[in-house]
């Protein structure tokens, strides 16, 4: 069990979210977080994820408090939240290898150039991003899951919104492809995808 | 939606020492409620002893006359207001350390006291300077850093204003009022160097009149006052700012003249 | 570690050169600052002469002020803040590396363009050199406690000018030395003690604004 958190709870304001939330995820294992907006999904990945502390409760990786690890925790996980962190000032290229270095992963120019042309972004690699469309500039963010082989847990929020067909199927086979090395993923969607995975979990927040 | 007990064991349940058990909200209100009085009577009773012997015990000084009779006030003033920030700092390093929602409740509630008592000080010190040195303000090296000292309250309150979560806001006052105390002696220490090299011979506030003991005891008096005032005062303040944020508890509810 | 911090620093110098207009908007701004004030105390040399270290202190700590909000606010629109929270990299890493590039694009183009202005207010050579080295250690000092400022008002109503409320009462000793040092030199005398006492806040903010930020970037986003 790579994954664990145990009576967790979340507030935003005088709003409690949820409490008393429990899971567990191993490897190759996906869950899938489902809810009305505003339940409280993007909270809990946030929380999952190391950004904010939660209300109460604790989140474990390979049995530590999240808290405790730190840097060592953030090199594990990948996570895309609802913003793509993409600098208009910076070509698609220079954008993905920033994040890349960010998340500690020295990357040639070949790699890149290959993960842009994976999420059919080869013809604008080098231009500045403010010139890409919306769908496109969240293509250069999801890029990275082209690199993140090595990465065990991937957090998405909302990946496949705004993608054309052919972006969606590339983006569902890396997160296949991910499961089925060993890796586990937590996302939130609204859309019916189907991904392979060795075991599915949904959690339904805001009842 | 209701916050529950479910938190207020939390908070009790980290350590159980006496201090802990009113580390919450609901128990600390009702305490806070019953001690006010004391400290007002208190504070009324120093203050009356102490402006008696400002006033009447005290002699006159020989240079300034009556009018230096004020440095009673200014300097008490003063003491609460640097003692003040350093107490809210303190309160609010606990709050960010341990997570305890009163601790930042209590540094929110002593901003406005000390802002008040560094305001005090300030226009004491006019009053002061106008029969003294015929003008109303002064680059005395205490005036100056109580200058910027009204200045590092105004930052923390307007930080903890604009901010419109109330947990964020205790958090980043904190940070603000921690750095803000380690440099309050740093701005003294620089004013203080940078007054005596500018303003040369001059009498200065800091250098008060040599102390009669009647003139001590008149402004300890004082300053216990301020110090009695000012924890009346801060608690009354407090349980405002816990009724406005518990708004939705249960217990908050049930107290009679709540709707 | 340190790959890491030129990393930053390239990324951010790299985005200020694209946004350049930024950059050389805060060093009009510092240039017309001073002139204002000769334009409203007359020009009486003499006057002119014994305020000019305060002149140009105070301008320059105006106009690096000005430039604070950039350190964090567009990282903080885009997302990518986030990723710097949860990034591999030490957050503080992170931080002092978005500092000293601040810094590089801010405070030292003013350092060295003080000189020029000092010229005006006819200050002696020695002031000059003076100055600029008491602008060298005095603005990193500012983005340094300007960068805690800048975290603890992210996103937050009133911005600009809260950050000024918060940061110019903390940097008052910074001011009374750095314009303190140069006016000892153009009465002749030496400076040391002064640039020497700079310096020291230089190690005491070194010490406490990086983690003071990393806080308050935890608290803007908990």
């Amino acid at each position: 069990m790579m994954l664990e958190a145990r009576d967790l709870a979340c507030e935003r304001g005088d709003l409690r979210l949820f409490s008393g939330l429990e899971f567990a995820l191993s490897a190759g294992e996906l869950l899938w977080v489902r809810g009305a907006n505003g339940s409280g999904k993007t909270s809990l990945l946030r929380l999952v994820a190391g950004l904010s502390r939660p209300a109460a409760g604790s989140i474990h990786w390979r049995g530590e408090d999240i808290r405790a690890l730190a840097e060592e925790y953030a090199r594990e996980l990948l996570f895309i939240g609802h913003s793509n962190a993409v600098k208009d000032e910076f070509s698609a290229e220079e954008n993905l290898a920033v994040s890349l270095d960010l998340a500690g992963r020295r990357s040639s120019a070949a790699e890149r150039a290959a993960a842009l042309e994976q999420l059919g972004l080869a013809a604008r690699a080098r231009l500045p991003a403010r010139y890409l469309s919306q769908g496109q500039k969240r293509r250069v963010a999801l890029a990275r899951l082209c690199l993140a082989a090595d990465v065990p847990l991937w957090i998405l929020d909302e990946p496949f919104a705004a993608l054309d067909a052919r972006a969606l199927d590339t983006v569902v086979g890396l997160v296949d492809a991910h499961l089925a090395r060993g890796g586990a993923a937590i996302l939130t969607t609204h859309q019916e995808v189907t991904i392979a995975a060795r075991a599915r979990f949904s959690i339904a927040l805001g009842d | 939606m209701t916050i529950d007990s479910y938190r207020l064991q939390g908070e009790a349940g980290i350590r159980g020492w006496l201090l802990f058990r009113f580390a919450a909200p609901q128990a600390f209100y009702p305490l806070a409620g019953r001690v006010i009085p004391w400290f007002g009577a208190l504070a009324t009773l120093l203050a009356a002893a102490g402006l008696y012997i400002s006033f009447f015990v005290a002699p006159t000084d020989a240079q300034q006359g009556e009018a230096y009779r004020i440095i009673f006030i200014h300097v008490a003033a003063a003491w609460m207001s640097m003692f003040l920030y350093v107490v809210m700092a303190c309160w609010a390093a606990l709050g960010l350390v341990l997570n305890t929602r009163l601790s930042g409740m209590m540094a929110s509630a002593i901003a406005p006291t000390g802002a008040m008592f560094t305001f005090v000080a300030l226009w004491s010190g006019a009053l002061w300077g106008k029969p003294t040195w015929g003008t109303w303000w002064v680059w005395d090296a205490r005036l100056t850093s109580e200058l910027i000292l009204l200045f590092l309250y105004f930052g923390f309150i307007a930080l903890t204003n604009a901010i419109e979560d109330p947990r964020r806001a205790d958090r980043a006052g904190a940070v603000l009022a921690i750095v803000g105390v380690i440099n309050i002696p740093i701005i003294y220490f620089s004013v203080q160097w940078w007054n005596t090299l500018h303003q040369g011979a001059s009498v200065s506030l800091t250098r008060a009149p040599s102390m009669a003991m009647t003139m001590l005891t008149g402004m300890l008096l004082m300053a216990l006052a301020a110090w009695m005032y000012s924890i009346a005062v801060v608690l009354a303040r407090v349980r405002s700012i816990i009724l406005e944020r518990e708004r939705d508890a249960e217990w908050v509810r049930g107290l009679r003249g709540v709707e | 570690m340190l790959a890491g911090l030129k990393a930053i620093v390239a990324r951010d110098l790299r985005l200020s050169m694209r946004r350049r207009g930024d950059v050389l908007n805060h060093l009009v701004f510092f240039v017309i600052v001073v002139t204002l004030f000769p334009l409203g105390v007359g020009a009486e040399p003499n006057l002119l002469r014994a305020m000019a270290p305060g002149i140009l202190w105070v301008a320059a700590l105006l106009a690096a002020m000005l430039s604070l909000q950039r350190l964090f606010a567009a990282d903080f629109a885009d997302g990518t803040l986030e990723q710097m929270l949860i990034s591999a990299q030490p957050l503080g890493v992170i931080v002092v590396g978005k500092m000293i590039a601040h810094w590089m694009m801010s405070g030292l183009p003013l350092t060295l363009l003080a000189p020029v202005l000092g010229v005006q207010f006819d200050l002696p050579q020695a002031a000059l050199a003076t100055l600029v080295l008491s602008l060298a250690i005095g603005t990193p000092v500012l983005s340094l406690i300007g960068g805690v400022g800048a975290a603890l008002t992210l996103g937050v109503r009133g911005g600009g000018v809260l950050l000024a409320l918060l940061v110019l009462p903390l940097y008052v000793p910074v001011l009374i030395f750095g314009a303190g040092a140069v006016a000892e030199v153009s009465g002749g005398m030496s400076a040391a003690p002064h640039l020497s006492l700079l310096g020291a806040f230089l190690a005491i903010s070194c010490a406490v604004a990086p983690w003071a930020t990393c806080a308050a970037l935890r608290v803007a986003y908990d």
